[in-house]
């Protein structure tokens, strides 16, 4: 998937560092941003706080791609997994450092900052996070 | 008042080569070659790993040993010369990435390998003259050799990050020197793949050269001699120069051993003699004294004069993998996986 | 709100169509349907087109006017709608066009639904699918749309012990019904061990466990119910509608072994019908993975949370089992030409309750129902039908 260079740049903060927000109503926790609240709706507007999250989780589920889009071709077969962060949020991340085979659904992961992609050999680079297995 | 270490960190990617695989592609004797460098493995970067997520994961680190606010670090300048952009700085990502930015100075250097050492003597100037509070130096690469070449069973990748600073010292450096002059003994032109190299032209007039020149002129301005240190540490292109040049300096075995990376992970270039620190770090205790020279083709020298202080304790060394863990973490490829994470293979347009 | 009935039905063959391009499918069930209704242009008051992605595939936006065009209609200067939609967008543009008549701005509407896929490399096909899933927080990191899905079937393994066997079970089951549909683009029975033996797509999902990209349009024509017997003898009522929305990534979601969409839309259709899913005896449920048949069965509440897997095994959604599911062959033997799908899915479902589908009749169909998904459940709409006899 070819990104527009604003497009990738505008969530760098996210990208990057894992910032989300924090409902200032019922304190839940969202990643990315959020404007309005899943929870409060209208009650949150203007109260959703900048929150980064602590980069550990545990795997909620996880596959082992083989059919790869082209940007990921060079990492076939590699691991993605629903990952529940100790905030409570989820996300969806690829799993590296570790074998297919011994990943297990509940184990402890930890972000760390990889490529993602890249807009061809002369375009601009993705970066932004993975996890590993928690050492 | 001195400047020096604050906190230190570094990251070795996981995946490793033996010169065996390698010699065994190119119809040479790879074990024999191993041998001669003294080199067991070098380390690999993954497919997604360049010298961005390299300095990325040793700032991490380095920033996970302390308690500080990253928007206290005023400058960070990364030493490569395997930068993944030609232009646009690995160093806006590296302050991105751990929240230093908007408020600080970064660019990138380049050195060959000791772009990470000039990094550190001029954050040191800069904090020093209370410029900035702190300074983050860098030196981090992922080299290629060309395929075939001698360098080719050296050429790693690797990194480390100094938080440099005058407040909470773990490591003052007394004293740092350098020599430089004007050698052609390794370069690589613009646009070109590979690095270019002169051969043994790279050994006495380049790296003994300066690497023993700008040892006797720290010893000097030290008023010390090999005796009075409890580790000394040199650049790694592989892992006879150092020992040589360690010996011809009058230090012993034991006082080198701990740095001596390069013969488990290869020639991390910006990040070799950067990484040694580290190790010594890791198992340093409040009072060491070490004794580093880092060099770079083209060519120069920069010599350090540290002192471990009771700070070393108060850093969480224990926060992330130690040098020791790192190289130990590791999963061996063969050269036809290692060429295809290194885009050795020609591949259709994505 | 006046009642509304399906007055035609028509279809192309699915499949890789080498030889013909978006708007010959699109002509040709639509001509099919207005000639199952016995239509004269004149008649129909509005054309609604579900279409997943023609900007991507072929690289034509403005599809409604094209086909409207194409079909001969453009003199009649109608109104054209094109719905989006993920793969829902067929059933969408269904339950937007019956609202339609049943509102009284129209009373007789062509509704259509195509998809092109194979003029683009599998590669870039199978992108522009994960497309429906969320680009930002999914795509970007790498998820595929089938892996999105394997992870749905990797945690219901994990709380409910379903098998691989289990799930092998739907596509054999869609094989063997699609081996009695001319129309399927795969009319082969396969084999459990077949299924099992394919090679991995995203893990536990190997290629058999997805339904393929295909080439296809279907349409149904829409007629408010007083007028509906001038044109049919056996007009289908739509006895109820009920569409659903869900965060977009799956992540998000509240369980991953429940697409609260599908639940909810079936709550919502089956409340509008008063009828309850007993009464329910043919099904077409969006299957673009084997895992998404046992979601659905268990969400639509043919089949107990967790027994999708054991019940398909069973046989119990058979032909002719306690309930019938994807009679057609389903997206798995029938063919995925998405925006196609919801369409398609109620061009079976009139068929069946017809007494029309010939080897693959259900005996006795009287009530049936389409279940359509878009992304991996973030868009689900339900419509139940039934004999107006």
């Amino acid at each position: 998937m070819s990104l527009a260079i604003p497009r990738f740049w505008r969530e760098i903060q996210s990208r990057y560092n894992l910032i989300g927000t924090k409902c200032g109503n019922c304190g839940k926790v969202d990643f990315p941003p959020r404007a309005v609240c899943p929870v409060c709706g209208r009650k949150s507007i203007g109260k959703m706080q900048r929150f980064q999250l602590g980069g550990k989780g545990s795997v909620v589920t996880y596959t082992v791609i083989h059919d790869a889009p082209a940007q990921f071709e060079m990492q076939k077969p590699y691991v993605m997994a629903i990952i529940e962060m100790d905030e409570g949020v989820r996300l969806t991340s690829q799993l590296i450092d570790v074998k297919p085979e011994d990943v297990r659904i509940g184990m402890k992961v930890q972000a760390s900052f990889r490529k993602l992609g890249q807009d061809g050999d002369a375009g601009v680079i993705h970066y932004g996070y993975k996890f590993r297995p928690a050492g | 008042m001195k400047s020096g270490i604050v906190s230190y960190g570094a990251y070795i990617p996981r995946y490793r080569i033996r010169p065996k695989d390698i010699g065994v592609v190119w119809g040479a004797d790879g074990e024999a070659m191993g041998r001669g460098l003294n080199i067991r493995a070098k380390s690999v970067p993954g497919p997604d790993e360049d010298v961005i997520t390299i300095s990325v994961e040793a700032a991490r680190a380095c920033m996970a040993k302390v308690d500080l606010d990253p928007t206290e670090i005023g400058a960070i300048y990364v030493g490569s010369e395997s930068h993944p952009y030609a232009v646009k700085p690995t160093a806006t990502i590296v302050a991105e990435a751990i929240s230093s930015a908007p408020v600080l100075t970064a660019a990138d250097f380049e050195f060959a390998c000791k772009a990470g050492t000039a990094a550190i003597q001029t954050t040191m100037g800069l904090t020093l003259s209370k410029m900035m509070k702190y300074g983050l130096a860098i030196g981090s690469d992922t080299s290629q050799g060309a395929p075939g070449d001698a360098l080719e069973y050296s050429a790693s990748a690797g990194g480390a990050a100094f938080l440099i600073g005058v407040d909470h010292v773990a490591a003052e450096i007394a004293h740092t020197v350098s020599f430089t002059t004007d050698t052609p003994d390794f370069w690589r032109r613009e646009g070109q793949r590979y690095p270019s190299h002169g051969g043994r032209f790279t050994g006495e007039p380049a790296y003994f050269k300066h690497v023993l020149n700008c040892a006797q002129l720290l010893f000097k301005r030290a008023g010390t001699t090999a005796e009075d240190y409890d580790h000394a540490v040199f650049h790694q292109p592989n892992g006879k120069f150092p020992v040589r040049a360690a010996k011809q300096l009058g230090f012993k075995e034991g006082q080198i051993d701990t740095g001596l990376c390069v013969r488990e992970i290869g020639n991390t270039y910006s990040g070799a003699i950067m990484v040694g620190l580290c190790a010594i770090l890791d198992e340093a205790d409040p009072g060491d004294r070490i004794f580093a020279v880092g060099y770079g083709s083209g060519a120069g020298s920069d010599g350090f004069d540290l002192t471990v202080t009771e700070e070393i304790r108060k850093i969480r060394r224990d926060a992330t993998p130690s040098i020791k863990e790192m190289i130990a973490d590791s999963v061996f490829l063969d050269y036809a996986t290692y060429a295809k994470y290194r885009g050795k293979i020609l591949m259709r347009e994505a | 709100m006046r009642d509304v009935a399906v007055i035609g039905v028509g279809e192309t063959e699915f499949g890789e169509l080498w030889d013909r391009s978006f708007r010959d499918l699109g002509i040709e069930a639509g001509l099919k349907a207005i000639q199952d209704a016995k239509l004269r242009s004149e008649d129909i008051d509005a054309v609604y087109i579900g279409n997943m992605s023609a900007g991507k595939f072929i690289d034509q936006e403005h599809v409604s006017a094209l086909v409207a065009d194409y079909s001969g209609l453009a003199d009649m200067h109608l109104p054209t709608v094109r719905v989006e939609g993920g793969g829902a967008c067929g059933a969408i543009a269904l339950l937007q066009a019956r609202l339609a008549i049943a509102s009284g701005m129209h009373d007789i509407v062509v509704v259509g639904g195509a998809e092109k896929m194979t003029d683009v490399g599998e590669v870039q096909a199978a992108e522009i699918l994960s497309s429906t899933a969320d680009q930002e927080w999914e795509s970007v990191f790498g998820a595929t749309f089938a892996g999105l899905y394997a992870m749905m079937a990797r945690r219901h393994m994990h709380e409910f012990g379903t098998t691989r066997e289990q799930m092998a079970a739907v596509a054999v089951k869609n094989h063997k019904n699609g081996a009695l549909n001319p129309e399927a683009q795969f009319q082969k029975e396969i084999t459990i061990d077949a299924v099992l033996q394919a090679p991995w797509v995203a893990e536990p999902l190997g290629l058999f466990d997805c339904a393929p990209l295909s080439d296809g349009a279907a349409a149904v024509v829409l007629c408010e119910a007083q007028r509906a017997r001038k044109f049919s003898d056996t007009p289908i009522r739509i006895a109820g509608s009920g569409q659903a929305s869900d965060f977009l990534a799956l992540h998000d979601r509240r369980d991953l072994t429940t697409l609260d969409a599908t639940v909810i839309a079936g709550k919502r259709a089956f409340h509008e019908a008063k009828i309850m899913p007993k009464d329910i005896q043919v099904a077409e449920v969006h299957d673009n993975f084997t895992i998404s048949e046992i979601l659905a069965i268990e969400d639509l509440r043919f089949i107990e949370k967790g027994k999708g897997g054991p019940a398909t095994a069973e046989g119990l959604t058979a032909l002719n089992g306690k309930i019938s599911v994807n009679t057609s062959g389903g997206l798995k033997a029938r063919g995925q030409p998405v925006g196609a799908t919801g369409v398609a899915q109620a061009v079976e479902i009139v068929r069946q309750l017809r007494g029309e589908a010939g080897k693959r009749q259900v005996v006795g169909a009287r009530h049936g129902l389409t279940h359509t998904l878009g992304g991996t459940g973030a868009t689900a709409v339900v419509h139940l039908f039934e004999r107006g006899d």
